[in-house]
């Protein structure tokens, strides 16, 4: 089932569990500890990547996949029993060195058993926990919301309680034993990948409706004594990383305020997903866990504090931003590197460029590199793609955001002038979406692509009409990615900024008159541009937001946004907008 | 200079020199003295007496201290925000001594830029207001306008990815001309202001205004103007993302026709051209 897996049998408490490992045993070991109803193979696809640094180490719960199931099964399953299991495994993988712990689901909640009882302090190096909550901090969680039970926090316990029916569904009696040896079992993978999106193909394996019937024991024996006395004293004894996906069906965020209390050093993430992540986030799962473990390992001895703004969701991730070396495509690059992201700057100006990355690293991008390339130039885009996925990896944001600014009557314009400014405003993020978007895409893990527009997009004007045009273009071809990538998890969102102080005033192009008019013109909405004053970094921070809550269009500033109303509601008073002389 | 016109022009300078260096050696010895926990007010009183034991009685403003963000004037809205506050000093965070002594009549106006143990982005910050430095000075020998530098600055200021922190200012100036100060008994303030330094500078604003020029150097239509002779306090003052680095020193500016002499830097043995040269 797991390629290249070296398998073994350990024996304790009478039973037996089937324990694979993979890559090199002198490396940091990992052991990855899987949920319900599932076995070991759930971590197939993570497994794999992280044995190209680690020593990995899996095995089936009691009762799943390959390994026995105690006899009665009543009694089999609680969390003193399944910790037993664990040192059994430790102790024949990893004999002198404490371990890193993964758990997912039912597979996080024993871990946390682990990480917590006094038994095993010292065996256990980190843990990085995923969709299964300590059972003891969540009894206090509910016992704090029913004794002091103001209206949000019983919206709270609400919100989890129904999120928790098939826990309670599942301490009935042997039905939920029938439901999944018959049709449950026989639907479970197809309601996987249409409810769960999580990817066809060897997973689930056949064990599972097995699994699943032996798995009810695993609530039945623990939840409700732990939920109803919580130990007080569960607190971690080693660094955790909370790894939150947001779209969980069956946990509230919300669970997990308090955690602070339990653990001391504590480094949360979060990524945009449902509740299967190691089916469908491997390399994320994958690149968090790398780091978190090689930190540890390092011997820092605070994990990394996240310091800008979500830095639980961009810290690790790889950002591109087109048009890096000014204005707005810069603030952004520093706002995604304050939040721990990894950063390419592409800018046609070198200089500029590397400029950004360079101060990028210097405010939290683990990493930052500069990149000089034209967005225009269809081939120079290609290779960067190339090297981006050959290099880097495959982008989590893609921010197309170079442009430029041209002005002037319709007349005026020249079909050349058409040409530049369609050539990098509509075209380049053509390129981009094109090129990155697809990476994305095949890569099927998510993602999100930015495009900036502008509020020309929707306020006509006569004095704008090729970059009028270039960027409605930009809103419109944002519109239509979004709705083809949305099937994906991939986010596509439109940033329509106003009056933005930045240079784009000072290069930009006036049609229709000489250059020294041109240079006075360029001077004089400098200057009001800067009277406006509204800062890039304003802009950059509605695009990490737009990011972080998958909005589509997003006027920024508030002539932006005044005007997209008027486009709704009053657009003949926009039209009459547009036919006002602009104060040059 | 070894001519007789800047000899004595030297002599009437020294004043100033020796102010200035005092005022530096100030904040180089307060700034050895902050620890973790030492609060704004602690550290601008720890300036004031420092200097007082040195015949200091009376200030063009009294001294600042800015901590962490405040560093680069994150929030600030109203004046009132530059004065120091109990905010604490802790490891690794921005600060910023700003003073500005009045000995013998002689007004100094610095600033000190440091960190509590390292922080690369300040470090980062020091090291790129040389080119300001050097950009002021070419810029003024040029006799450009004031208002055509400062844009100038500005620019440069972007190109490097920051932002302009001393826009904050009152009247967002980057400069401002000091004099000497008649001495009194008693030295009153305004605000923290010097009530003799602000009838200089009210008067100066004054002759300026019939004259079309000012004693602030600002964005504005009033610095519309050719450097004017004097001794202009410069403060330059670079943002980036919550830190802030700035210096101020006194630029003297003379109606000399050679250009070395028309302006040129009070003093160059100073804290951040010694860590500029050591760097090289
Ligand atoms: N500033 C505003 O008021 C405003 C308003 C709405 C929309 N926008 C849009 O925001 C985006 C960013 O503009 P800004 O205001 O930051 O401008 P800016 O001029 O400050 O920055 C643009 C950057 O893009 C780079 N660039 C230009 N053409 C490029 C190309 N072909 N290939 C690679 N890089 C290129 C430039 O070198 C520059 O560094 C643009 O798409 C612009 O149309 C700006």
């Amino acid at each position: 089932m797991l390629k290249g897996a070296r398998e073994r049998r350990v024996r304790t408490g009478g039973i037996e569990l089937c324990v694979a490992e993979l890559g090199d045993a002198g490396q940091p070991t990992v052991v990855l500890v899987h949920g319900y109803p599932d076995s070991k193979e759930v971590w197939s696809e993570v497994a794999g990547r992280l044995a190209e640094h680690f020593h990995v180490v899996l095995y089936d719960v009691r009762g799943h996949g390959r390994s026995t199931a105690p006899k009665p099964l009543r009694g089999g399953f609680t969390l003193e029993k399944l910790t037993d299991d664990f040192l059994a495994v430790i102790d024949a993988v990893s004999p002198g060195r404490p371990v890193h712990l993964v758990g997912h689901d039912w597979g996080s909640v024993q871990s946390w058993e682990f990480v917590t009882v006094a038994r095993t302090e010292g065996r256990i190096a980190s843990f990085t926990s995923m969709s299964g909550p300590c059972l003891d901090h969540f009894g206090h969680w509910i016992d704090q919301r029913l004794r002091k039970p103001t209206p949000r926090r019983v919206g709270q316990l609400l919100g989890q309680g129904a999120k928790s029916w098939y826990v309670y569904a599942l301490h009935t009696p042997v039905l939920p034993e029938l439901a999944w040896r018959g049709p449950l079992g026989k639907r479970w993978p197809r309601i996987l990948e249409r409810v769960e999106k999580v990817p066809g193909g060897d997973y689930p394996t056949s064990s599972l409706p097995q699994d699943a019937a032996h798995g009810a024991w695993l609530y039945r024996d623990n939840v409700r004594a732990r939920l109803r006395h919580p130990r007080p004293d569960a607190h971690a004894h080693a660094p955790v990383q909370l790894i939150t996906p947001l779209d969980d069906a069956f946990l509230s965020e919300r669970l997990y305020d308090d955690l602070d209390r339990w653990v001391p050093r504590l480094t949360r993430r979060t990524l945009p997903a449902k509740h299967w992540i190691p089916r469908t986030r491997p390399d994320q799962l994958t690149a968090w866990i790398t780091e978190f473990v090689r930190s540890v390992e390092d011997g820092r001895p605070e994990p990394v504090k996240p310091t800008g703004k979500y830095a639980d969701r961009f810290g690790g991730q790889l950002v591109l931003v087109t048009g890096a070396g000014s204005g707005i495509g810069r603030a952004t690059a520093f706002a995604f590197a304050e939040a721990g992201a990894r950063v390419i700057a592409v800018d046609r100006d070198a200089e500029s460029a590397a400029r950004t990355a360079e101060l990028s690293r210097l405010i939290g991008a683990p990493e930052a590199w500069p990149e000089t390339v034209d967005v225009s130039d269809e081939q120079a885009m290609e290779k960067l793609a190339d090297k981006v996925a050959t290099q880097y990896g495959v982008l989590d944001v893609l921010v197309n955001n170079a442009g430029i600014g041209l002005g002037g009557s319709f007349f005026d314009t020249t079909p050349e002038d058409w040409k530049k400014v369609l050539d990098v405003n509509l075209w380049g993020v053509i390129h981009g979406c094109r090129l990155f978007g697809r990476q994305m895409a095949e890569r099927g893990q998510g993602g999100h692509i930015v495009n900036t527009a502008s509020a020309a997009a929707y306020q006509p004007s006569k004095a704008l009409p090729a970059y009028s045009t270039s960027k409605a273009a930009v809103l419109m071809l944002s519109e239509c990615l979004r709705a083809e990538l949305a099937g994906r998890g991939i986010g596509v969102s439109a940033i329509c900024p106003g009056f933005v102080n930045t240079n784009i005033t000072s290069t930009a192009r006036f049609a229709g008159v000489d250059a020294e008019e041109e240079k006075r013109r360029q001077k004089r909405t400098a200057r009001l541009y800067g009277l406006r004053n509204y800062p890039p970094e304003k802009v950059a921070d509605a695009i990490r937001r737009a990011v972080v809550r998958n909005q589509a269009v997003v006027p920024v500033t508030p002539e932006a946004r005044g005007a997209h109303l008027m486009s709704r509601f009053t657009p003949r008073a926009l039209r009459a907008i547009a036919r006002l002389e602009p104060p040059l | 200079m070894t001519t007789a016109w800047s000899g004595e022009l030297s002599a009437r300078l020294r004043g100033f020199r020796e102010v200035q260096r005092l005022a530096y050696e100030c904040a180089e010895a307060v700034a050895a003295q902050l620890r973790p926990g030492v609060t704004e007010r602690e550290a601008a009183r720890m300036q004031r007496a420092w200097l007082r034991e040195r015949g200091v009685r009376d200030w063009f403003h009294l001294p600042f201290a800015w901590f962490g963000d405040r560093t680069a004037f994150v929030n600030f809205r109203v004046p009132l925000q530059f004065f120091p506050t109990d905010r604490r000093l802790e490891p690794g965070m921005p600060f910023i001594l700003d003073m500005a002594p009045v000995l013998d009549g002689c007004t100094a106006d610095i600033g000190y830029s440091g960190s509590l143990g390292a922080n690369p982005v300040q470090e980062r910050l020091m090291a790129d207001l040389e080119a300001h430095r050097d950009l002021i000075l070419r810029e003024v020998r040029e006799r450009r306008p004031l208002r055509t530098i400062y844009e100038d600055v500005d620019r440069l200021m972007v190109r490097q990815g920051y932002a302009n922190r001393h826009r904050a200012y009152p009247f967002g100036v980057i400069a401002h001309k000091v004099d000497r100060v008649k001495q009194r008994r008693f030295s009153p303030h305004l605000f923290g202001f010097g009530a003799q330094s602000l009838k200089g500078l009210a008067s100066d604003a004054l002759h300026g205004h019939r004259e079309g020029w000012s004693p602030l150097w600002s964005p504005y239509r009033f610095s519309d103007h050719p450097p004017r002779p004097g001794l202009w306090a410069v403060e330059p003052h670079l943002g980036f993302r919550g830190t802030g680095a700035k210096f101020e020193e006194i630029l003297v500016v003379t109606d000399s026709g050679d250009p070395e002499e028309s302006a040129f830097w009070l003093d160059d043995d100073l804290p951040h051209v010694r860590r500029w040269a050591k760097e090289m």
